[in-house]
């Protein structure tokens, strides 16, 4: 009985196992026309989607967040949240009619019928118990063999979704194993009791590429070994490598429905049009946005590239040498862990220098320094061409709306309780009250945004609105240097796209330097003139954006390329 | 205890950040396995300290002849006198006498009660057991009916919780004396179930246990129920629900272990909300222990047993908070260095 689990969590299956063809046989999942609201918040999230699963087959549901693909997932085993209301006009699973199924019918099926991934194991796993508890608790939940076996069992588990060592692994906790290591075990744990379908929602989002590439490729031998799979993902590129079917979900409804390929390469509707054209590594160096975006400066011409830049004229005065901020040697280290080691960088006035790495490569302290919010314990920072890192806090102040930071998560470094007019008008404190409001609006314009948002607080907004303000306000201080320290890692593709345009215009006007900070290949790409590779704290390559990307020189940058999941051509 | 010892904060409630980029260590640390515990022992050793010097520092500094406050209501004769000049060095440098006092009370040395002609050990030594026992129900009321009332009614909007959140607000708000009055006037005057005062048999403790531990009740199911509501909607519970885990086995073997990180930062405070109310609910219900001990010393003006009572609650307090800091360690595996 092990034995077989083993083989068939591997990914060399025997035919007994080869995955079964998607027709004439009974869909292990099939609804219509579903329906879930939640009375409560007069939310109706999913408005009428149809959707069945044939065994070992692999079901994409595509969308941006907001557009019911989860509580569509969720609401396949029974667990569309407190207060869901779940109707349909068919609704069979595992076999069984789900419109009549109690709390105990839906247990049974959780866990043994289908089981579920979540984005980051880090929460989805249960901090306080070790990864062997929670695998070993579905073992127990359904008796999938006696108790004495259950550590062999996990064991062989944990072995089977590529984890080493893995006693040792099944005693430690989620914090203790890295972002891949413990989506594996969270992985190992949805499939257990072996079921025929596994429901991964979003579960490569927390990942680093080459982690995402992994986990991909872990979930591709699942359903080479039999499994069905639902993947639910924002972005079409990782489903684009397993999907057999891709249902591209918008508004709580499925706009658009069919074999991956067809979906993916000749796209019938214009929202998966749009969200194709919007994946910012399928589109080096242009307008990234596929509609107009709100803002009212027009944004049709795309930011052409001028050779020329650092020469234009600089109403601030940039040094001589052209550099605005400029690094040499910076190396800071947390207790024995260096976490920036000997970086250095020249960021001209109008330029992008976009800086690319894993978690954990060193990007944000290199913005931390940048910033000057972090001494380096060896190099300096300069900010045209005076000093920066090295002044004492109290002469730096007077410098510090030249250098702005935008941040990922506006939502944490914005206070919750201010207005978005105070929030902007924060850096405004020389100008008098009533032209501060005007100036507010102003921002406000810039960016894309109506006045009518000033009395708003941040957690009324979307979060394209919110990274909006936070641009709005960084730019309150006419500053020289912005400092993006993954500014749209937390949106979604559409509105990623308008924010980037967004920024490259404020570039081309104003001739701000821009230091653009993220794990996203296609997005540093988009935007930058040039690019620092970091890893472990170094920078392993540097060169024009265009240069390293075609002609990747370092093994870790042509690694980190091949990662990148790709849309078919 | 009317004294309240400088509180120790329990000083870890928050998962640790292994590196955080904006608060460098700036001494270096010693080794891992050997440096939370040390230096909560070194902590715990200066508060120790402080409550003495805290102590001694009032017998000083308190207008008046040391002697006389020494001696308080007692009988003053000149044999008492020279003996207390002898037991506390009196005619000896101020140094030395601080350092003596430190010197006996570390070998567990209280000093004597010229007013009761006793050792404040012996007279603490027979009221403690009283007390503890007090205490200890008082704590198991409070911590069961927390326990019992927040896992049945965490996550529902019916309108149990809402009957129970309110009674807790009651428990919270009313002042335990006021609780013990209406305990006593309803189960002893007029229904005659329990004893009205004494601590003679078991059934005597029922009403004060219930009068202290009521308002840590209120406390603690409140602040459980909020850490059991906002673990229910992690992450990790759907993941546990997703495995087929019913409503029961998710909260015990999930939710409530993260709701009691929270109720364990509050097991602190209810120590010294139990140590301070055991004067009140020792006098209310006519009760030996601790509590009246301290009550008398000070309308007597017996300073040793004020004294030593204060550094009693002050050591009480600090192994608690000691232990507590273990407790987060076994309950959070975040907390312990990886």
């Amino acid at each position: 009985m092990t034995e077989v689990a083993i083989n068939r969590a591997g990914s060399a299956s025997g035919p007994a196992t080869a995955p079964v063809p998607a027709t004439g046989v009974a869909p292990l999942v099939a609804v219509e026309n579903l329906r879930v609201s939640f009375p409560a918040s007069g939310v109706e999230a999913v408005r009428g989607v149809s959707l069945s699963i044939a065994p070992g087959e692999c079901v994409a549901l595509v969308g941006e967040s907001g557009s019911g693909k989860s509580v569509t997932a969720r609401a396949l085993i029974g667990l569309a949240g407190p207060g869901a209301r779940v109707r349909a006009s068919a609704f069979r699973v595992g076999g069984g009619d789900a419109l009549t199924f109690g709390p105990r019918e839906w247990r049974r099926l959780r866990g043994r019928f289908a089981g579920l991934v979540l984005q980051d194991a880090l929460v989805s796993l249960d901090p306080l118990r070790t990864v062997g508890a929670e695998i070993t608790e579905v073992l127990a939940e359904h008796d999938v063999v006696p108790r004495p076996a259950r550590p062999e069992r996990v064991r062989a588990l944990l072995e089977a979704v590529g984890v080493r060592d893995p006693e040792v692994r099944a005693r430690q906790h989620p914090h203790q194993l890295s972002g891949g290591l413990r989506q594996r075990a969270l992985i190992a744990s949805a499939i257990a009791a072996e079921p025929e379908l596994l429901i991964a929602d979003e579960p490569t989002t927390a990942l680093d590429v080459t982690v995402q590439a992994q986990i991909l490729r872990l979930l591709a031998d699942r359903k080479a070994a039999g499994t069905a799979l639902l993947m639910i993902s924002h972005d079409l590129a990782v489903v684009a490598a397993v999907a057999d079917r891709v249902l591209v979900m918008r508004d709580g409804v499925v706009v658009e429905d069919g074999p991956a390929r067809e979906v993916l390469t000749a796209p019938r509707h214009d929202y998966t049009r749009a969200l194709l054209a919007a994946v910012p590594s399928a589109s080096p160096r242009r307008s990234a946005s596929p509609v107009p975006s709100a803002s009212p400066v027009p944004s049709a011409s795309p930011v052409p590239r001028r050779p020329g830049r650092s020469q234009k004229a600089d109403p601030h005065g940039a040094d001589p040498r052209g550099a605005v901020l400029a690094a040499t040697g910076l190396s800071v280290a947390y207790g024995s862990r260096t976490a920036v080691d000997d970086v250095s960088f020249r960021l001209h006035a109008g330029e992008t220098l976009g800086v690319v790495g894993e978690s954990g490569s060193g990007k944000t302290t290199l913005a931390r320094l940048a910033l000057g919010l972090l001494a380096p314990d060896a190099g300096e920072v300069t900010l045209r061409g005076g000093p920066w890192s090295g002044l004492p806090e109290r002469r730096r102040r007077p410098l510090r709306p030249a250098v702005q930071v935008i941040a990922q998560n506006p939502l944490d470094s914005f206070d919750p309780r201010h207005t978005v007019g105070r929030l902007v008008a924060d850096p405004l404190s020389a100008l008098p009250r009533p032209r501060r409001r005007e100036r507010a609006i102003e921002l406000l314009g810039r960016v894309g945004l109506p006045p009518e948002l000033l009395g708003r607080r941040p957690r009324e907004l979307s979060g394209g609105q919110r990274q909006r303000v936070a641009i709005a306000r960084a730019l309150a201080s006419r500053p020289e240097v912005l400092i993006c320290d993954e500014p749209v890692s937390a949106l979604d593709v559409s509105i990623q796209a308008q924010v980037l345009d967004l920024l490259a215009e404020i570039q081309a006007e104003d001739g701000t330097a821009l230091l653009f900070i993220s794990h996203d290949l296609g997005v540093v790409r988009h935007l930058s003139d040039r690019v620092l590779v970091m890893k472990d704290g170094r920078v392993v390559e540097e060169g024009d954006a265009h240069e390293v990307f075609l002609r990747p020189r370092h093994p870790y940058t042509r690694e980190l390329l091949a990662a990148v999941p790709r849309l078919p051509e | 205890m009317t004294a309240a010892p400088p509180a120790p904060r329990p000083p870890i409630s928050r998962p640790p950040r292994p590196h955080p980029p904006w608060s460098r260590p700036s001494w270096p640390r010693p080794p891992a396995w050997l440096g939370a515990p040390l230096r909560r022992l070194v902590s715990a050793a200066a508060v120790l300290w402080a409550a003495a010097t805290t102590a001694y520092a009032a017998l000083l500094l308190a207008p008046g002849d040391t002697v006389d406050l020494l001696v308080g209501d007692g009988a003053d004769t000149p044999e008492i006198r020279a003996q207390i000049v002898a037991e506390w060095g009196l005619d000896r440098p101020e140094a030395v006498r601080y350092l003596s006092y430190l010197g006996r009370l570390l070998h567990g040395d209280l000093g004597r009660s010229y007013q009761l002609q006793q050792d404040v050990g012996e007279v603490l030594a027979g009221q403690v057991g009283p007390t503890a026992r007090l205490t200890l129900a008082a704590a198991a009321v409070g911590v069961a009916l927390a326990f019992a009332l927040a896992v049945a009614t965490a996550g529902r909007s019916a309108w149990p919780r809402r009957i129970v959140s309110a009674a807790e607000l009651v428990a919270v708000s009313v002042p335990q004396f006021v609780i013990g009055i209406v305990l006593l006037f309803v189960f002893s005057f007029s229904l005659g179930w329990f004893p009205v005062s004494g601590a003679a048999d078991p059934q005597a403790l029922v009403l004060p246990a219930l009068a202290l531990g009521l308002p840590v009740a209120g406390v603690l199911g409140q602040v459980l129920r909020e850490g059991l509501e906002r673990a229910l909607e992690q992450p990790f519970v759907v993941t546990a629900r997703s495995r087929g885990l019913g409503e029961r086995a998710v909260v015990a073997r999930h939710a409530l272990r993260h709701a009691l990180l929270p109720a364990v930062t509050l097991t602190g405070w209810f120590t010294g909300v139990l140590l301070g109310g055991a004067v009140i609910t020792e006098a209310l219900f006519g009760r030996p222990g601790l509590g009246r001990v301290a009550m008398q010393a000070v309308s007597a003006k017996d300073m040793p047993v004020v004294m030593a009572v204060v550094i009693l609650s002050a050591a009480v307090y600090v192994t608690i908070s000691v232990l507590l800091d273990l407790a987060y360690r076994i309950i959070d595996p975040r907390l312990r260095s990886a």
